[in-house]
């Protein structure tokens, strides 16, 4: 195989990142490919840490040959290269056996996350490969310049790796996985189109609700909540299609789900999202312990200045990603459950 | 590179961020995180401004400049996210403002200020959280910490790594670490880089009339070097005045009996280190020698080093020095009984209050110094007794321990000690003048300063023909490395294991910059400000008409006197050192 060809093919498919941020593919290659540096890595992200996705998972449980594929392709793009495979706790130890099978003697270590969520962002995992705690680095410096041990490093999901199998054998179709769960009748992991919409997925897997229902979309908790009018387009972040079930759900109980992963999931780095997520928490969860129970539109009254400066701050001044969106569901929510 | 902050054109280097070129101009950014000393964290959020054709907002200490980069640095948006901003930090920080090291300079009230920021409008978060200990020299009040780390990495870079993120439940929190092979060395540099004064000196301020309270007793003061040219900041004067006769003045107006200055006793341990150094130059043993007036390279050496403790000089600090000679000497010469004489030393540090409690440093069950103050501490005293540095008519430090040559001043920056000692050991070795008093090479703010000194060969031959050190054409070479910011130290301590053979003569001091750098002065102090301390040091120096140690009349009356037998020397003059 030359070397220019994956990156040739990459360009054609235009293949997106499939860890959330929708990074040309081709374009990381091609920069870690070019670095001037004596050494380089390349990481694996199988971190995923969002509630209710589970595409990664699925794709190491059923097609972990592809995945060792694509890691072994970037390992003869990319000279003088070494990799890691950053798998989330549960997945380290389910699957380290059959990975290290395929690995053999290539130059890949299977490293077990350490942290919480926020060790799923590219430049945490680095950090937390080096033994620091994880937590988000300036960029600049992005890691195809500076990674590793300011080594250029490469970084993709999973599900990139397997997709960049795929291409080089010419198998492409442009799909992608969705994990579809909650109020649903068939949940799973399915592999679509990936410019299917929300509304088309559901139909297709069998799972178009038949009661009043509500989405969120991208991920379980920081996808936006759609309205089934809504869902003509596609979905984000980690690909998750999550139903809910819009009598029985209680918005106070999921927003009480978000707050909690977030305030596990974040790394309290930043002054905005440490304490912003803390204040948030914290007023959800007066309002749940209230006797006197409160519709979502008196709630949101009644805290709306405080809301709204929370909100701003996170989405404005957060370091990382994770602060800026984890006002997406809580916002989205509000407006439109209410 | 031209960019334009606020519609002002300003000229700057590439690779300068928008901090740093906004604070060269005198653009005021709010900055809590950030400190000149360390790698940028960009934890605060609070020096975000609007960067023209660039979304939303961007911290001005993490973003780099651009050629023609359009910046504004306050509108309507960066004010509202500041004062959010603010509120959450102030959520971690409901404190009583008091007693605290920022009283009159706390950037987060002035911030409140500006910004119309509701101090209390989320609860308390750290309500409860402990207080510690190091010590007898340090206090951490973790319920004011706003978890910016700038302790943590500080106590990193000084190669100590004593305090530590714990994770507590789903937040973390600052502490000291648990780890029996960790220990502070009470350097108190978490204490000048902590922006919201979380850390304090023990003492700090409640003890500071202490001192002054029985009447039955004499009251000596004594006063570092470093402090001559730092404690005017408290009172608004710039950085680096020199007031030396001011603060003479103000301790006499606290009604002090007798003021002296440290610095002479600076000159009795420049004599006392050249000699030493001299024989063990002679017997090629312990060499390199250490200096050892700064306890916290002291404890480190100790604690973390043990091997090394026999290159430590055995000559005590000069604040012990100048202690024991009051205590014994002077006490004499005025017939006071040495039990009635309280000794107060004004310290740039905080780590000279665990040095005092050492008890073999006790001269027959008597301590040499009785308080520290650090500079902090009495600029604190002076102003409750509204004692102004500005408006004092200036006093001289009385006779005879207050006139020090200028080797003695210069103590209190980083090289002073050895440039001292090399001024004297110079004249000792050789017989003759130096033509050139100042030792350039060992001078100014680097980590690690080199310098190989010659001595004259000739009269070098006779005393150092056996040594392998004596080479016959340059004559005698010594060779000297000078270390401030004590994380630096470990390189020279890993490099003499590997070469034991790489230096003769080593100074450390724990602080960045030396002593002007101290865990006890001022905030802020940073770079600049420690060079500005550093500069005055030098300039008292050069002004003086004697300038070596050796020279002081002072000194060699006393030695005439006083100091004329080894037991007296010794008992004054050097310690031993502990496996800790
Ligand atoms: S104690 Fe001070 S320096 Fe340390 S993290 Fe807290 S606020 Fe920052
Ligand atoms: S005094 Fe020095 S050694 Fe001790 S905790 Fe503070 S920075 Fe670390
Ligand atoms: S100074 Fe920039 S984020 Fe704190």
């Amino acid at each position: 195989m030359k070397n220019n060809d994956i990156i040739t093919k990459l360009k054609k498919s235009n293949l997106l990142g499939k860890g959330g941020a929708n990074f040309p593919t081709s374009l990381k290659w091609e920069m870690v490919k070019n670095a001037e540096a004596e050494k380089k890595y390349i990481v694996c992200n199988g971190s995923e840490g969002e509630p209710n996705v589970f595409k990664d998972g699925f794709i190491l449980e059923n097609y972990p040959e592809e995945v060792i594929e694509g890691i072994k392709i970037a390992l003869a793009t990319i000279n003088n290269s070494s990799a890691y495979i950053y798998l989330r706790k549960d997945y380290y130890e389910k699957y380290k056996n059959k990975l290290e099978e395929l690995i053999g003697n290539l130059p890949i270590t299977l490293f077990k996350k350490t942290g919480h969520y926020i060790a799923g962002e590219e430049t945490s995992i680095l950090e937390a490969i080096e033994g620091k705690r994880p937590e988000p680095r300036i960029k600049p410096p992005f890691p195809p310049q500076s990674g590793l041990w300011n080594y250029p490093t490469l970084i993709n999901n999973v599900e990139t790796f397997y997709y960049v199998s795929k291409i080089n054998k010419d198998e492409y179709q442009n799909t992608r996985f969705y994990s579809i769960n909650g109020a649903v009748k068939n949940e799973g992991v399915y592999e679509l189109p990936e410019n299917y919409s929300i509304s088309q997925i559901l139909k297709e897997t069998n799972n178009w609700p038949d009661f009043s229902f509500f989405v969120q979309a991208g991920g379980g908790a920081i996808g936006e909540i759609l309205l089934p009018n809504e869902l003509k387009q596609q979905v984000g972040g980690s690909g998750a299609i999550i139903i809910f079930n819009r009598q029985k759900t209680n918005p106070f109980a999921l927003m009480k789900k978000w707050t909690d992963f977030l305030l596990q999931g974040n790394c309290d780095k930043c002054v905005p999202c440490r304490e912003g997520i803390f204040r948030l928490a914290e007023i959800i969860k007066r309002e749940i312990n209230n006797p006197n129970k409160h519709s979502l539109d008196k709630f949101f009254k009644a805290h709306k200045q405080t809301l709204q400066d929370l909100f701003f701050v996170l989405e404005q001044t957060s370091f990382c990603a994770l602060g800026k969106c984890a006002v997406v569901p809580f916002r989205s929510l509000i407006k439109k459950l209410k | 590179m031209k960019i334009i902050i606020n519609n002002k054109k300003i000229e700057a280097k590439k690779g300068q961020t928008i901090l740093e070129v906004a604070q060269k101009n005198k653009i005021d950014i709010p900055s809590l995180c950030f400190h000149s000393d360390l790698d940028i964290k960009s934890n605060c959020r609070l020096c975000v401004v609007e960067i023209k054709g660039k979304d939303g907002l961007h911290t001005a200490c993490s973003t780099m400049i651009e050629q023609g980069m359009k910046i504004i640095t306050e509108s309507k948006k960066i004010h509202k996210a500041r004062k959010i901003n603010l509120e959450l930090i102030f959520a971690q920080h409901c404190e009583e403002c008091n007693d605290c090291i920022w009283n009159f300079n706390c950037q987060l009230l002035k911030l409140a200020k500006k910004y119309n920021v509701e101090i209390t409008r989320f609860t308390d978060r750290k309500k409860g959280y402990p207080v510690h200990q190091f010590g007898p020299s340090l206090i951490f009040d973790s319920s004011k910490c706003i978890d910016c780390r700038n302790c943590i990495d500080v106590c990193q870079k000084q190669g100590v790594g004593f305090l530590e993120i714990k994770e507590r439940g789903h937040l973390f929190q600052v502490i000291p670490s648990q780890d029996k092979n960790k220990d502070c060395i009470y350097c108190g540099q978490c204490i000048t880089h902590c922006p919201v004064g979380a850390f304090e000196a023990v003492g700090e301020f409640e003890d500071v009339e202490k001192p002054l309270q029985d009447k039955s007793k004499t009251v000596i003061f004594q006063f570092a070097p470093a402090i001559k040219t730092s404690i005017g900041e408290e009172f608004n004067l710039p950085h680096g005045s020199i007031v030396t006769e001011q603060l003479v003045a103000g301790i006499k107006k606290l009604g002090v009996d007798k003021v002296f200055d440290v610095s002479v006793a600076a000159d009795f341990a420049t004599v006392e280190e050249a000699k030493e150094l001299i024989e063990r130059l002679e017997t090629n043993k312990n060499l390199p020698m250490f200096t050892s007036c700064c306890p916290s390279w002291v404890k480190f050496v100790e604690f973390y080093y043990p091997e090394f403790i026999p290159h430590l000089t055995s000559v005590r600090s000069p604040q012990i020095i100048l202690g024991g000679l009051i205590k014994t000497f002077w006490a004499e010469k005025e017939n006071i009984d040495p039990e009635k004489i309280t000794v107060v030393s004004v310290m740039p540090c905080v780590a000279k209050k665990y040095e005092i409690q050492r008890e073999e440093l006790n001269m027959d069950g008597l301590k040499p110094v009785d308080y520290v103050l650090t500079t902090r501490e009495l600029a604190y005293l002076f102003t409750k007794h509204k004692i102004d540095l500005k408006n004092i008519t200036p006093k001289k430090p009385d006779n005879p321990l207050g006139v020090p040559s200028g080797a003695g001043v210069i103590y209190g920056a980083s090289g002073g000690v050895m440039e001292s000692a090399l001024r004297t050991a110079y004249e000792k070795i050789t017989g003759q003048n130096l033509k050139k008093l100042e030792f350039q090479q060992v001078r100014g703010m680097d980590g690690i300063k080199k310098a190989t000194v010659e001595f004259h060969p000739v009269k070098c031959e006779a005393i150092f023909a056996k040594q392998k050190l004596f080479h016959r054409v340059k004559g005698l070479l010594i060779k000297t490395a000078v270390v401030n910011g004590i994380g630096n130290a470990k390189k020279i301590l890993e490099e003499l294991k590997e070469n034991p053979k790489a230096y003769d003569f080593v100074e450390v001091m724990a602080c960045f910059g030396g002593c002007i750098g101290g865990g006890g002065q001022p905030v802020p102090t940073d770079s600049k400000i420690r060079k500005q301390r550093a500069k005055s040091l030098y300039q008292i120096d050069a002004g003086k008409k004697i300038r070596s140690a050796h020279e002081n009349p002072v000194i060699k009356k006393v030695y005439e006197n006083f100091l004329n037998s080894k037991k007296k020397i010794h008992s004054i003059c050097h310690t031993k050192h502990l496996n800790i």
